[in-house]
């Protein structure tokens, strides 16, 4: 009876699931949707804690308050500059979990009540056990969850900007070694005898089974941390959709070992979606997947040197009052922010240029590459907090053809998506990805650090063309200088 | 193992696949989170096998799966919503920041 109200739970949750998704696609149903979701899951863990089998209550709720709170500061704490990083660590997290989930149910048959009985010498052929088709699939969670753990926690220090984590000369073939350890390991494994019902007959030692498995997931994880070292900087989104469809694929792979409905049919719908999130944004950056999977930006950032030594014109740089000037006589200014308005937490400010500028009867708006920033939408997430309306924003393909018409371009922070060369040279790492013509504007003014290249570590010709000004420093500290420079111009 | 789990997770992957295939670039990171959070079911995987055994190895492995996955669910779930609360429309948002000030 109560067995199969939990089942039915199970599928109320999953139901949640399925429509909370849903409405995570379109903007106005989204934060309900993910509510929907919530309740769902707390739906499956209420059904989880009821269903009869619980034995230990006090460990239950001591894990779950304890996750809950890491979880809580996590959430809270992070600054919405470092939302990618932290859904790349929770990824890795929930990766890991379904490993470890795997691994207890091995465990857990090879207990000792079986032994027992066959200590006393009856034969073990009733007894609960996991049959070869199990145990692979066991192999396949435990190699999966730990793919996803290790690969997200490189991903993470990648996006957190950490310039170590790059490959090596014949990383490949260490990866092609490395995997067919992985998998001659976890045949080693599934071979070694179907976990619980043939040790104890045999009076084999388990504690084999268990090494294998300790192997699998070890090598997993260097096989994870292989698999995304040499990925470029700029292909992390990618990478992190793609994660997060393994992790949805480890999900289900415990669901099967469990025989639970509730973990399978979820694991299946985050697989699949994460699997559909990774093609779109490779589209929406030219890219195939396998061609982000082999890295093709890593190898240029080697290539390509700080740039102002090559035989490029020297650029021109200007003032805050000269920007200040341009931008206030201007009739139409376009705004293209990147990562370093993410970094300098310049939206504030940004907004507040805008509102100035707005004053004097410019038409001011923003321009928003898919991919600016260090994941999809982080630009609007951003803006948002900033309270930039959402009709001020201007997607990429929409403010393209209008770019000939614009008086000023001003470029906060950002350097690949308004890369040129994506478009003219056909030797780029990033040919073929679209980017916003900025160059195609009377003037662009770039604000910036330095001359140094930008995230995904090529050259921008962009810099030296003559109607491209740069203005060098802080994205947060320039913004507020244009702007003191704005107020006096108005004052006046 | 059975057969009724592989046509279950056959037709949910075709159900993922349906639900996701128009999404605005605006709203990726949100839904990747969202997903995640998601894929934090194995949650109910960790119960079950925690709860379930006194074995103590198997327990304490269950317990530590546990904790993993409650952090991706919570934090999860709750970092999507702080990414969403910024979709809201703006007098709104105006009018509860001017509130909490």
């Amino acid at each position: 009876m109560i067995d199969g109200l939990v089942t039915l739970a199970y599928l109320v949750a999953a139901s949640l699931f399925i429509l909370g998704l849903k409405r995570l696609s379109s903007p106005r149903t989204a934060r309900a949707g993910n509510r929907m979701a919530a309740v769902g899951m707390l739906i499956g863990v209420v059904a989880a804690l009821l269903s009869e089998q619980i034995l230990n209550p006090v460990e239950l709720v001591g894990g779950l308050a304890v996750g809950s709170v890491i979880g809580v500061f996590l959430a809270r704490r992070t600054p919405l500059t470092e939302m990618p990083e932290l859904v790349a660590a929770f990824n890795g997290f929930g990766g890991a979990a379904s490993a470890l989930v795997a691994a207890a149910e091995v465990l857990r048959e090879m207990e000792p009540p079986l032994r027992d009985i066959s200590a006393a010498g009856e034969t073990v052929v009733n007894a609960p056990g996991l049959g070869m088709a199990e145990v692979a699939v066991v192999a396949a969670s435990v190699l999966i969850g730990s793919v996803t753990l290790s690969g997200s926690f490189v991903a993470w220090g990648k996006l957190k900007g950490k310039r170590g984590l790059s490959g090596f000369p014949g990383l490949r073939m260490v990866s092609i070694l490395v995997g067919l350890g992985v998998l001659a390991v976890g045949a080693l494994f599934v071979t070694s005898g179907d976990v619980g019902v043939v040790f104890p007959a045999t009076g084999a030692s388990s504690d084999g089974t268990m090494l294998w498995l300790a192997a699998l997931g070890v090598l997993s994880l260097v096989l994870g941390v292989l698999l995304v070292l040499p990925i470029g900087g700029a292909d992390m989104p990618v990478v992190v959709a793609l994660l997060n469809a393994y992790s949805g694929l480890a999900a289900a792979a415990t669901g099967f070992v469990l025989g639970n409905y509730a973990l399978v049919i979820s694991g299946a719908l985050v697989g699949a979606s994460g699997l559909i999130l990774t093609r779109i944004m490779c589209e929406a950056m030219n890219r195939s997947l396998a061609n982000v999977l082999l890295g093709g930006f890593g190898a240029a950032a080697t290539t390509s040197s700080g740039g102002g030594d090559s035989d490029q014109p020297p650029v021109q740089s200007t003032t805050a009052d000269d920007a200040a000037v341009m931008m206030a006589y201007a009739g139409r200014v376009v705004i293209v922010p990147g990562y370093g308005l993410a970094v300098a937490q310049a939206q504030h400010e940004v907004r507040e240029l805008v509102d100035l500028l707005q004053k004097e009867g410019v038409e001011v708006s923003f321009a928003i590459h898919p991919v600016a920033g260090r994941m999809p939408g982080h630009m609007n997430v951003l803006l948002a907090e900033a309270n930039v309306p959402y009709d001020q924003l201007i997607e990429m393909d929409e403010i393209n053809p209008e770019m000939g018409q614009v008086d000023v371009v001003l470029v906060v922070g950002a350097n690949d998506v308004v890369n040129p060369a994506a478009r003219e040279d056909e030797t780029s790492p990033i040919y073929g990805m679209p980017i916003i013509n900025v160059d195609e504007a009377q003037q662009v003014i770039v604000l910036k650090r330095s001359m140094r290249t930008g995230y995904a570590g090529i050259e921008n010709p962009l810099f030296f063309k003559p109607n491209t000004q740069m203005l060098f420093g802080d994205a947060k500290e320039t913004v507020k200088a244009v702007i003191g420079e704005l107020k006096t111009l108005q004052a006046a | 193992m059975s057969l009724a789990l592989f046509i279950v997770f056959v037709l949910a992957s075709f159900v993922g696949v349906e639900v996701i295939s128009k999404v605005p670039a605006t709203l990726h990171t949100p839904l990747m989170s969202g997903s995640n959070a998601i894929s934090g079911i194995t949650i109910v995987g960790a119960l079950v096998v925690a709860g379930g055994v006194e074995a103590p190895w198997a327990k304490w492995v269950g317990v530590a799966a546990l904790v993993l996955a409650t952090i991706n669910v919570v934090g999860g779930f709750l970092v999507t919503d702080r990414m969403l609360e910024m979709f809201k429309p703006r007098e709104k948002a105006v009018a509860e920041t001017n509130g909490r000030a």
